[in-house]
């Protein structure tokens, strides 16, 4: 039986205000435990939220850049729990009346090819805290420092097929939020966090199967590893005669394997209802237009122009355009004179090797986008070869000088001279009759001996078209 | 009569009633779901539907940090704190 996975994710962005969403509490990371948990975080009696207006503009700029409506007025309600990470005994959340619509964002797919993914809804919500289990003796630790942090929940409709498609959706909203700067975009801090919702139905089918739900993903490679673990389990379930039970399920990442949490039906009765110490949220014209104004070119759409105006294939503008700052970076070595695809090749290659070797970010490159820019122009008029300007990189990492001083005190000049380069081949052939007689015999691969054998004697600095040019004459019969 | 499940009600709630409790709590629920029967009855249909009582929006607040918080002040009212932790009965998940 050939089988189809129906996948949707619940994305929660941790929008990057200075204080939290209902508290002037500060939301910065790493403090001391419960050190920035005021008594509005506490739900100490007494204290009322008030709402962080900056969290309703990230909303509102989340919302236009995925072509979403914008609703005039949201309404916060009390998701009822209990669970000590929120100790009022409920997270503010919006349930009937979410700040922002349906949407839809357009998927850059590891191929190069594009999906578009439906967006239900986003709402705002606070987060919880943090709650540390093995540390004291039969005790729960908690800390409420994240505690109102303000949380974008986006929920995708049930869209996506595979696990590649749900990391290529999950890594593309990473981009948009950064695009955005309402978001940092750390997972290593749960700035981003994904739930997934997985069944797996006949194909074909025109039911859904019944789904899980994998919670707290917080990596591109675990969403994937964690859908494709939980589509393979549903299925031999299936096959094995059983049948799926609506559950939320945990990703273990050291066994790769997904493990129950609890069955869905004892925990989801939230009881939410408005709650009273909010008054809805009014988004006015004004708001929403000021708001437009400040979007920048979105992802897709500098990807279509990198496509489109400078020339590039759809997996290349893809890569580019990934990381906001990378795609500052290359554009700068391009308005610098760079030739476009060349610009893309380095970014891509050398660069990008050099800034993973050393552990560096694009914006603390030693290599400035002009320098790139001067090295590509050096290779273009042929005064470097491929490998020559690979040298010159290497110096200009190492902050030997600019592109032109380098290429003269390191000799990096390619030899394009006729005379000086002919004289060379025809020693390196007069020294090797071996190698020669091998030639003429109709062993064609020799003659890649002898072109290392003068690029050796030119230190690489030999125009290699012209060597080979010159090889084949002077190896004739 | 509606159909009240107390104990699964006090199981969301996380309360732990009586006898006479209980019997006192379903009395009141009874109550307050034969008024929400009683509101049902009202037609409704044109009326945009109200979340607050007040016909105004809430003002929004700049995003700056004002809180400075007393941790120690505020773990004192607490049962158990170590580490700066505040300590409850261990949860498992």
């Amino acid at each position: 039986m050939s089988w189809e996975a129906v996948i949707g994710l619940e994305v929660h962005v941790q929008l990057a205000t200075r204080s939290k969403i209902f508290s002037g509490a500060s939301t910065a990371f790493g403090a001391e435990p419960n050190s920035q948990a005021c008594a509005v975080d506490l739900g100490l009696p007494g204290v009322l939220p008030v709402v962080n207006g900056e969290a309703v503009r990230m909303a509102v700029k989340f919302g236009l850049a995925i072509g979403a409506e914008i609703a005039p007025f949201s309404v916060f309600d009390r998701k009822n729990y209990f669970y000590p990470d929120l100790p009022k005994g409920y997270q503010i959340s919006q349930f009937a009346h979410p700040i922002v619509g349906r949407g839809e964002l357009a998927v850059a797919m590891p191929d190069g090819s594009e999906k578009i993914v439906g967006i239900t809804r986003a709402h705002l919500e606070e987060d919880a805290g943090k709650s540390v289990h093995d540390a004291y003796a039969g005790m729960t630790g908690i800390d409420l420092n994240r505690a109102g942090t303000p949380l974008l929940e986006v929920v995708s409709e049930p869209d996506i097929r595979t696990p590649e498609e749900a990391a290529a959706y999950f890594r593309q909203m990473h981009t948009l939020v950064r695009y955005l700067g309402i978001c940092d975009g750390n997972l290593a801090e749960g700035s981003m966090r994904c739930d997934a919702n997985v069944s797996v139905r006949e194909r074909g089918a025109a039911e859904f199967g019944v789904r899980t739900e994998i919670k707290n993903i917080n990596s591109f490679r675990f969403v994937e590893r964690a859908i494709a673990y939980e589509i393979e389990r549903q299925i031999d379930v299936l096959e094995s005669g059983g049948r799926i039970v609506r559950e939320t399920r945990l990703y273990d990442h050291e066994r790769d394997e997904t493990r129950s949490m609890r069955t869905k039906e004892e925990s989801d009765d939230y009881r939410y209802f408005p709650d009273p110490d909010l008054l809805p949220v009014h988004i006015d014209q004004a708001l929403l237009e000021a708001v437009r104004e400040e979007l920048p070119e979105l992802p897709a759409a500098r990807r279509h122009r990198y496509v489109e105006t400078l020339g590039l294939s759809a997996y290349d503008a893809g890569w580019l355009t990934q990381e906001p700052e990378t795609a500052a970076y290359f554009e700068a070595v391009v308005a610098a004179g760079g030739d476009a695809k060349l610009s893309a090749n380095w970014v891509m290659g050398e660069l990008s090797a050099a800034l993973n070797r050393d552990e560096r970010a694009i914006t603390d490159s030693p290599v400035t986008p002009d320098q790139l820019a001067g090295l590509i122009a050096r290779l273009q008029d042929d005064t470097l070869s491929s490998r020559t300007a690979k040298t010159l990189f290497e110096g200009l990492w190492a902050g030997e000088g600019e592109v032109d001083e380098i290429i003269e005190a390191r000799g990096l000049k390619q030899v394009s001279d006729t005379g000086e380069l002919k004289a060379i081949v025809e020693r390196v052939v007069a020294d090797n009759p071996g190698q020669v007689e091998q030639f003429r015999a109709g062993k064609d691969k020799v003659l890649g001996f002898f072109v290392g054998q003068v690029m050796k004697a030119t230190q690489g600095k030999a125009n290699p078209k012209q060597v080979n040019e010159l090889l084949q004459e002077a190896l004739k019969p | 009569m509606a159909d009240i499940d107390l104990p699964h009600l006090c199981r969301l709630a996380q309360l732990a009633l009586d006898g006479a409790e209980a019997d006192a709590a379903r009395a009141d629920l009874e109550r307050i779901i034969d008024m929400v029967d009683r509101m049902q009855a009202f037609d409704t249909d044109g009326v945009e539907p109200l979340a607050h009582p007040l016909g105004t929006a809430a003002r929004l607040r700049p995003d700056e940090v004002t809180e400075q918080v007393d941790r120690d002040r505020f773990q004192a009212l607490a049962p158990a704190v170590q580490d700066g932790m505040y300590l409850v009965p261990r949860v498992v998940e």
